[in-house]
């Protein structure tokens, strides 16, 4: 039987992956798309955590999540695009001017 | 009509276990794949199976509407948009395998095993108790209890998200926005340009003279040789070096003239002079290498 704890632990690891990918890719891109990946694991677990109070909050809370999410990638892309434009690179490494 | 989402009995039961583990370990195994694929746009596709499989536990979850919303929003427009922006930005672009900061992998992976570590303790702590006994919200009426929530004890939230996504839209323009700092060149201009870098003629297409005309086979030239310029750089798997917009131009012999062939050079010079902001061919899109 498929309980919201299954939901719950499969959300957890999803979280884990999407925030390890984050600390390791270099990718700028790479990193939003495991962003969105965590933010897809804490959707998953609003959907549990509704389904097992028996109310629809938590779907609400995980629709705004998901709207807050497209907005987030429509300006980060742009943000990228401009600095891919200005640096020839989409590298986390290569934004280094404000460093020390 | 007393169709639902939400299916009953015990053969259900082990219908939706077995659903839930399929999905489970694809989903686990595909963001897995993200975080460890080098090139950016099988991390899109395995994202893409990642948000499809959530979108199925969606439906079993009991929530028919943010199921296909997840479908829609996140795999047809927030995907494809990421896709957009890959294709601007190259889409060769692999992540280098050195580590510029060292121990970055190893510590990011035990910070990766403490955090899931502490979220499962957390979890493992709470008391999460079974489903609750399902209703029609979760079912037939899920969209309309939904609507009838957002309107009225999340209504002011939800404006407040419609100001968020104008907001978005608006810095968007303005962030992918360019001003022209220059006049836009002429088509004298152009052609002169063209000229000036010592192939006036369009790049020779993929596999024309040859047995296939597949855009990965290069095409021969009379003397029998192969043209490398004909296949993009992209395909062939080759980089250009950096810092030689010219390179994927370099190296082979050119019948009619390459840019060596009248500075009398041999082929294998170093890189000649820098890169020219506009790309004679569209092929030869120096802007993509890094």
């Amino acid at each position: 039987m498929v309980t919201p704890a299954h939901f719950i632990g499969l959300a957890v690891i999803l979280f884990v992956i999407g925030a390890v990918g984050v600390l390791v890719r270099r990718n700028a891109i790479v990193v939003f798309m495991c962003v969105e990946l965590m933010l897809n694991a804490c959707n998953l677990a609003f959907l549990a955590f509704a389904r097992m109070h028996g109310g629809l909050d938590g779907q609400v809370i995980a629709f705004f999540v998901m709207v807050v999410a497209a907005a987030e990638v429509v300006v980060g892309l742009a943000i990228l695009t401009a600095i891919f434009r200005a640096r020839r690179s989409a590298s986390v490494d290569d934004a280094n001017l404000m460093k020390y | 009509m007393t169709h639902s989402f939400v299916l009953a009995g015990p053969a259900a039961e082990t219908t939706r276990l077995v659903a839930y583990w399929i999905l489970a370990i694809l989903a686990v195994a595909a963001a897995l794949g993200m975080v460890l694929a080098r090139k950016a746009v099988h991390c899109a596709m395995l994202l893409a199976v990642v948000m499809l499989s959530l979108a199925v536990m969606y439906a079993m979850l009991g929530a028919p509407f943010l199921a296909f919303v997840q479908v829609i929003v996140y795999t047809g427009a927030v995907l494809m948009l990421f896709l957009f922006v890959l294709m601007i930005v190259g889409i060769s672009a692999a992540d280098s395998i050195i580590e510029t900061i060292r121990g970055q992998r190893l510590w990011a992976a035990l910070a990766g095993i403490a955090m899931l570590v502490l979220l499962s303790l957390v979890v493992g702590h709470a008391v999460i108790g079974p489903a609750a006994p399902s209703g029609a919200q979760f079912g037939n009426a899920n969209v309309s209890d939904l609507a009838h929530l957002i309107f009225t004890r999340y209504l002011y939230p939800f404006e407040i998200t419609s100001a968020l996504l104008i907001v978005a839209a608006v810095g968007a323009m303005v962030l992918a926005h360019r001003e022209r700092t220059k006049p836009k060149p002429t088509q004298r201009e152009l052609a002169a340009r063209r000229v000036a870098t010592g192939r006036p003629t369009p790049l020779p297409g993929p596999g024309t003279y040859a047995q296939h005309n597949a855009v990965d086979m290069p095409a021969l030239l009379p003397d029998g040789t192969q043209s490398e310029l004909s296949v993009s750089h992209v395909l062939s798997g080759q980089r250009a070096a950096p810092g030689s917009a010219t390179a994927v131009g370099g190296g082979q012999p050119e019948i009619n003239g390459g840019p060596r062939a009248h500075a009398g050079a041999p082929a294998t010079d170093e890189p000649q002079e820098p890169q020219e902001p506009a790309s004679p061919s569209g092929r030869d899109a120096g802007d993509e290498q890094w």
